[in-house]
């Protein structure tokens, strides 16, 4: 089974702070991580591989500094991995990232499973899986929280929706979303480790994928930003005091007059 | 393409340093310097006294498609009943459709649709009816061909749809074939009349930026719309609507995939995304036990019980009760958190709310910064007595 697994370079929100005073992000010290989302679908991908043969390569759009990232993707499992990087990517929204990762895989093929976290934790969109898949005519499963069975004909999957779960079936290729719940992904291994220190990984640009610069950032983007700004955080929380009773009767009072509860 | 700066008129004072979202800027030797990873946002073009900066585009000749008339909502329906988020978005919509001058259109893609005259009622003037038995579960690829090819056929100037795990997984879809923009998750839309753009606010960065986003030139301009950021109307039993049922058996209506088993969640029955009120509870809950409390509560209440990530990963909730960035996303009338000290990932998935209740023992945990009502004090002391007047006033 030949695998791809798309993974994104994001800094760490769970470290972000907000500055009270000025409204504004304290950024330092940040780091940047891989996706937490995609490291299932990189765990998933590996596990897959481990279990059906094949080979696992990871993909990532990103300026060079996303580098290490794909090493790390090595060190857990990955067989290869390749960046996409270019000056021309910049900018660009989930219409252009889709279409150039979908060229990358293109380039890769052939390719039978491409697997994505549901989405990233810092544009949040969760939607370069459904537009890649659509860009490669590929079914989309989105959601998945199992891989039941996988062959050269297709995959079985269970995929969470609103209500409950689904079983699917599809032919491969395909492109999957992942959810948490599908595994715990592994900590890099010694081997793969010293695997990952010399592993080449390329750098494709608009030239290596074959795509003009219009195409892909944000020439190649469909909406634009206009304005960027920080949502309004001022505390004016109305506080309750007094023993627990008289807070929780206090609470219920003012909940009643809103008419947020009868009674 | 890029960001352009004009060092001569640099004049060091670090303006922008704190405007760009991604700390990308820095002033080395009293001249601004750029690091790798400008996503080109413009936040810092804006923040510059002295117009250093500009972000350098390809010359764009393309006009918008004016051609392409009408406001769009695609009604998402549950085993034949239209979700509340349509209803919600259909006010929208009339909202955007009057002061643009045109008509709003809804889509029903499924079998057997119920609730087709209330859409009328409540403000559409042209329904799009897709009914197959085909079509009877929703299978994102059957359903985006559908709603492209409806898209080609009638030409909308916009598209709206609710930002629920079935409109972020397929609308995607549709955008990608048609080659146009699509903002996700959006929490506000206006309009610039003139230039008849629609102006869509999304949070990103875990809820910490918000940005506008305007597709300039492609048509129809699409967005996802999170569940209860909009109010439903008022119902017009007046109101007339023109059905229009389409025949789409000449284009695909087949899925590659194949449903072969769905398996309800019992624990998933209280939806969290359409509740009024939910209780949540956090870390502070301490053992898997102690959600009886909040359970009790939340009956009393009507209301859907939630969770932030930490009892979710204790195992004391399944992960269908998680809100965050990580779980769902939600915006209900009331959310009561109880032990909970409010994550940015947490608040970015329930700051919507119109009013929140805090109730911690740290005066300082952020969730009181986001908070209408906050009880500093112990969960334990403070929810019996909630629960005990509940109770006697029924």
């Amino acid at each position: 089974m030949n695998i791809i697994v798309c993974l994104k370079q994001v800094p760490d929100t769970a470290d972000v702070k907000i500055n009270p005073e000025t409204n504004t992000l304290i950024r330092e010290g940040i780091k940047n991580i891989t996706n937490p989302f995609d490291t299932y679908a990189l765990e998933e991908g590996v596990r897959l591989k481990e279990r059906f043969g094949g080979k696992v390569t990871a993909i990532s759009m990103g300026p060079p500094q996303a580098e290490p990232m794909l090493r790390e993707a090595i060190a857990c499992g990955a067989d290869e991995a390749v960046l996409l990087s270019d000056r021309a990517f910049a900018g660009a929204d989930t219409l252009a990232t889709s279409f150039t990762l979908a060229q990358a895989v293109k380039k890769l093929s052939p390719c039978d499973l491409v697997i994505c976290g549901r989405q990233t934790v810092d544009g949040d969109t969760g939607q370069v899986g459904p537009e890649m898949a659509e860009v490669l005519g590929v079914p989309f499963l989105a959601y998945v929280s199992e891989v039941r069975e996988a062959s050269e004909k297709g995959v079985k999957v269970k995929r969470m929706v609103e209500d409950g779960y689904e079983v699917l079936e599809s032919p491969l290729p395909a492109m999957m979303s992942v959810v948490k719940e599908i595994n715990q992904p592994r900590l890099p291994s010694l081997r793969g480790q010293i695997k990952a220190k010399s592993a080449k990984i390329p750098v494709w640009g608009t030239s290596e994928l074959g795509v003009s610069a219009e195409a892909v950032g944000l020439s190649g983007s469909a909406t634009k930003v206009v304005k960027i700004f920080y949502p309004k955080r001022e505390s004016h929380a109305h506080l309750l005091s007094g023993t627990p009773e008289n807070q929780a009767i206090g609470l219920l009072e003012k909940l009643r007059e809103s008419g947020l509860i009868t009674g | 393409m890029g960001l352009k700066i004009n060092c001569e008129a640099c004049t060091g004072c670090e303006s922008c340093v704190p405007a760009c979202p991604f700390g990308l800027l820095e002033v080395v030797d009293d001249v601004v310097r750029l690091k790798d990873g400008c996503t080109l946002c413009g936040a810092c073009v804006e923040a510059c006294p002295s117009s250093v900066l500009a972000i350098e585009e390809a010359a764009k000749s393309a006009q918008a498609d004016t051609s392409f008339q009408g406001v769009w909502v695609f009604a998402e329906q549950h085993h034949g009943q239209v979700k509340s988020v349509a209803y919600e978005l259909l006010a929208k919509a009339r909202e955007l459709a009057d002061s643009l001058k045109t008509e709003v259109g809804v889509v029903c893609i499924g079998d057997k649709l119920q609730d087709i005259a209330s859409l009328a009622g409540h403000g559409a003037d042209k329904i799009y009816l897709v009914e197959s038995p085909e079509l009877k579960g929703f299978r994102e690829d059957a359903y985006a061909g559908m709603l492209a090819e409806l898209i080609g056929r009638y030409r909308p100037e916009m598209v709206i749809c609710g930002a629920t795990p079935m409109g972020r997984s397929f609308l995607p879809q549709v955008a990608a074939r048609l080659r146009v923009g699509l903002t996700a998750d959006c929490t506000a839309l206006d309009i610039d009349t003139d230039k008849r753009l629609l102006r869509q606010t999304r949070p990103t960065f875990g809820g910490n930026i918000m940005a506008t986003i305007i597709c300039p030139e492609k048509r129809p301009q699409m967005a996802t719309v999170r569940p209860r950021v909009f109010k439903k109307g008022k119902s017009y039993p007046d109101h007339r609507a023109q059905i229009i049922k389409v025949d789409l058996s000449g284009a695909a209506v087949t899925s590659k995939t194949k449903l072969l088993e769905f398996i309800e969640d019992v624990s998933e029955k209280v939806n969290l995304d359409e509740a009024d009120i939910i209780v949540a509870g956090g870390r502070g809950l301490g053992k898997a036990e102690n959600f009886g409390l909040l359970q009790e509560l939340a009956a009393l209440l009507g209301a859907a019980l939630g969770s932030s990530r930490p009892p979710v990963d204790e195992g004391w909730l399944p992960y269908s009760h998680q809100v965050g960035q990580t779980g769902k996303t939600v915006s209900p009338k009331l959310y009561i958190a109880c032990g909970i000290s409010g994550s940015v990932q947490h608040m970015a998935g329930m700051q919507t709310s119109d009013v929140i209740v805090a109730i911690n023992d740290d005066p300082n945990a952020p969730i009181f910064q986001i908070a209408t009502y906050g009880i500093v004090g112990d969960l334990f002391k403070v929810v019996p007595v909630m629960i005990e007047k509940l109770k006697s006033q029924k």
